[in-house]
C-alpha cells in the first residue's frame, strides 16, 4: 500500500493518521479536511471555549511539530465530494482525484437544524466564538434540545449571568439515553438554579424574537441555540456503493467496502461485544476507532474486529457525569453505589440479563473501574449487582 | 523520551491510566498522575498509545 487517503481532519482523522505512521506505514498519506484549521478538540468548545476560560488556540490536537513529523499531505480547507469506489479515487472540491490504495472515512457529524434563521448551533470553533460574544449578563437565551450539549451550553450560560430557557421535546430530558431517573436528577441541578426547563414542548420554528412553540405559543429570546442532534456527514458519498444508512456502515472490523473503513461519529459499525450495531459521538471512541481502522486497513488478514466499551463524560454545573457502555436500550437502572439524592452514585444498566453500562456522578474514578471491567467482561447482571448493600432499583 | 502531562487538561476519562497502568494514575478527582516522567523503554508503546487515546490531548511524549 504506497497512497492513503484519511477524509475528515478532527479526532478519528487524526488518530488514523498518527497510527498509520505509528505502525510503519511510510506511503504517501493524505488527510483531508473542509475546515481551514489544524486538527483541533470539541468537547471544550461547550465548556471552557463557551465560558470564555480558553481561547481557541488551547484546543489544536496536537502541536505544529507533533504533526509536521507525521509527514502529511495535508489539503485543508477543502471538501471532498465524491467517492470512486471501482476507480479507488476521492474527488475534492477544488476539482482534484485523490487516487489511492486505503481510506479511512472521519467526516463526522453536523448539527440537525429546526426551520427558520438566527439560531446558533455549536459544533465548531466559529459556532462557540460567535455564541460567547452573545452570552453577556441578563441576555435571555433559549437552547432547543436538553441532550448533554445543550445541558452544558445551559450550565454555561446560566453561570455567565444569561436568564436561561431549556426546552425539551420529550417528557424527562435525556430519558432515552441514561433512564428517566438519572435524567430527571441532572434535570434537577438545571432547575434548583433557575434555569427555566420545560419539557414536552416541541419547537416548530425559529424566529426573529425568539422560537414557536407547536401550540403556537412564542417564547421569547435574545438567542437561540439549537442542539437538537446531528446527521452524519455521509452525502459526498452518494452514488459511491459504499452503504449509509445514519451512517457509514461497516462490519465489526470498521470496514465498509475493501480498503475502504469508517470512523468516529460517522461510523456505524457493529460491535461484537454488545451483539449490535451502533454509531457513536463520544470523544474517546472517534481516537479509538480511528485506530482501530488504521490497524485493519493496514493488515486486514490479521484484523481485530473493534469491541469497545464506549465511554463518555459531561460537565455540567459541578457534578461529572461519566459512563461506560451501551446504555441505549437498556431494561432497568439500578443504583449500586452512593444515592442519587446527594449525586454522589453509580447508576448500572441491564439489557436482557447482562449489565451493559454504568453511569457515575461525583464518585472517584477507582469506584468505577471495577464496573467498566464487569462491562467489559460480559458479566451477567445478578452477578455483577450482587453486593452486601441491597441494590436500589429505579425504573 | 519523557511524558509530560496537562493537568489542567484532563477531562478525568482514564483511558491513559487503561493504556498504561505503570506509568498514569488518577488522583481522587479523577485527574490524571504521572507515576514516571521517563518511563522505561519497554513502556513506551503503552506510553504512545495513552497520547494516542487521551480525549483530551492531555498528554505530550517528548524526546530529550
Ligand atoms: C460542543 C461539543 C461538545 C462535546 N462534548 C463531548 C464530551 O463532553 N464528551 C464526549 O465524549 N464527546 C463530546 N463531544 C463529541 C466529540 O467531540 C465527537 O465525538 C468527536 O469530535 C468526533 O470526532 P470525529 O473526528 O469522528 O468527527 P468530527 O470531530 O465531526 O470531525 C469530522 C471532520 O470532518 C470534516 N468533514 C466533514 N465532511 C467533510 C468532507 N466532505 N470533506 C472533508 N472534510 C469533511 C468536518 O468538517 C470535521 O472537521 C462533543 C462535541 C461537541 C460538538
Ligand atoms: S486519558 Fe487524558 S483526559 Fe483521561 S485521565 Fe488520562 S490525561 Fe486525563
Amino acid at each position: 500500500m504506497r497512497r492513503i487517503v484519511v477524509v475528515g481532519a478532527s479526532a478519528a482523522g487524526l488518530a488514523a493518521a498518527e497510527t498509520l505512521r505509528r505502525e510503519g506505514y511510510d506511503g504517501t498519506l493524505t488527510l483531508v479536511g473542509d475546515e481551514p484549521l489544524a486538527p483541533y478538540d470539541r468537547p471544550p468548545l461547550s465548556k471552557q471555549v463557551l465560558a470564555a476560560e480558553w481561547e481557541p488556540e488551547r484546543l489544536a490536537l496536537r502541536t505544529a511539530d507533533a504533526l509536521a513529523a507525521l509527514n502529511l499531505d495535508l489539503r485543508l480547507g477543502v471538501a471532498a465530494t465524491g467517492l470512486e469506489l471501482t476507480g479507488r479515487t476521492v474527488e475534492l472540491a477544488d476539482g482534484s482525484a485523490l487516487p489511492y490504495d486505503g481510506l479511512i472515512v472521519a467526516t463526522g457529524v453536523r448539527p440537525r437544524r429546526l426551520p427558520g434563521e438566527g439560531a446558533h448551533v455549536l459544533r465548531g470553533i466559529g459556532d462557540a466564538l460567535a455564541l460567547r460574544e452573545r452570552l453577556t449578563p441578563g441576555r435571555r437565551l433559549v437552547v432547543v434540545g436538553a441532550g448533554f450539549l445543550g445541558a452544558e451550553a445551559a450550565a454555561v450560560a446560566w453561570r455567565l449571568g444569561c436568564e436561561v430557557t431549556l426546552l425539551e421535546p420529550a417528557p424527562v430530558p435525556l430519558a432515552h439515553a441514561v433512564g428517566a431517573e438519572v435524567g430527571e436528577i441532572l434535570t434537577r441541578a438545571h432547575r434548583e438554579r433557575g434555569v427555566n426547563l420545560r419539557c414536552g414542548v416541541a419547537v416548530t420554528e425559529v424566529t426573529e424574537d425568539g422560537v414557536r412553540l407547536a401550540d403556537g405559543e412564542l417564547v421569547d429570546a435574545d438567542e437561540v441555540l439549537v442542539a437538537v442532534g446531528s446527521l452524519p456527514n455521509t452525502e459526498w458519498l452518494a452514488g459511491s456503493g459504499l452503504t449509509v444508512g445514519d451512517g457509514v456502515v461497516c462490519d465489526e472490523y470498521c470496514a465498509a467496502a475493501q480498503g475502504v473503513y469508517a470512523a468516529g461519529d460517522v461510523a456505524r459499525w457493529h460491535n461484537p461485544l454488545f451483539g449490535t450495531s451502533m454509531r457513536i459521538e463520544h470523544r474517546t471512541n472517534a481516537a479509538e476507532q480511528g485506530m482501530a481502522a488504521a490497524r485493519n486497513l493496514l493488515a486486514p488478514d490479521a484484523g481485530r474486529p473493534f469491541a469497545p466499551v464506549p465511554y463518555f463524560w459531561s460537565d455540567q454545573y459541578d457534578m461529572k457525569v461519566q459512563a461506560y457502555g451501551y446504555l441505549r436500550g437498556h431494561d432497568e437502572v439500578a443504583v449500586v453505589e452512593g444515592g442519587m439524592a446527594d449525586r454522589r452514585f453509580v447508576a448500572a444498566y441491564r439489557t436482557g440479563d447482562r449489565l451493559t453500562g454504568v453511569l457515575a456522578v461525583g464518585m472517584p474514578p477507582k469506584a468505577i473501574r471495577r464496573w467498566r471491567q464487569a462491562i467489559a467482561g460480559r458479566a451477567a447482571w445478578q452477578d455483577a449487582v450482587r453486593t452486601e448493600v441491597p441494590v436500589t432499583e429505579v425504573s | 523520551m519523557k511524558v509530560e502531562l496537562e493537568a489542567d487538561k484532563c477531562v478525568a476519562s482514564g483511558q491513559c491510566v487503561l493504556a498504561a497502568m505503570d506509568v498514569f494514575d488518577q488522583d481522587d478527582d479523577g485527574i490524571a498522575i504521572l507515576l514516571a516522567d521517563e518511563p522505561a523503554v519497554e513502556l513506551l508503546d503503552d506510553v504512545k498509545e495513552a497520547v494516542a487515546v487521551c480525549p483530551a490531548a492531555a498528554i505530550r511524549l517528548v524526546e530529550q
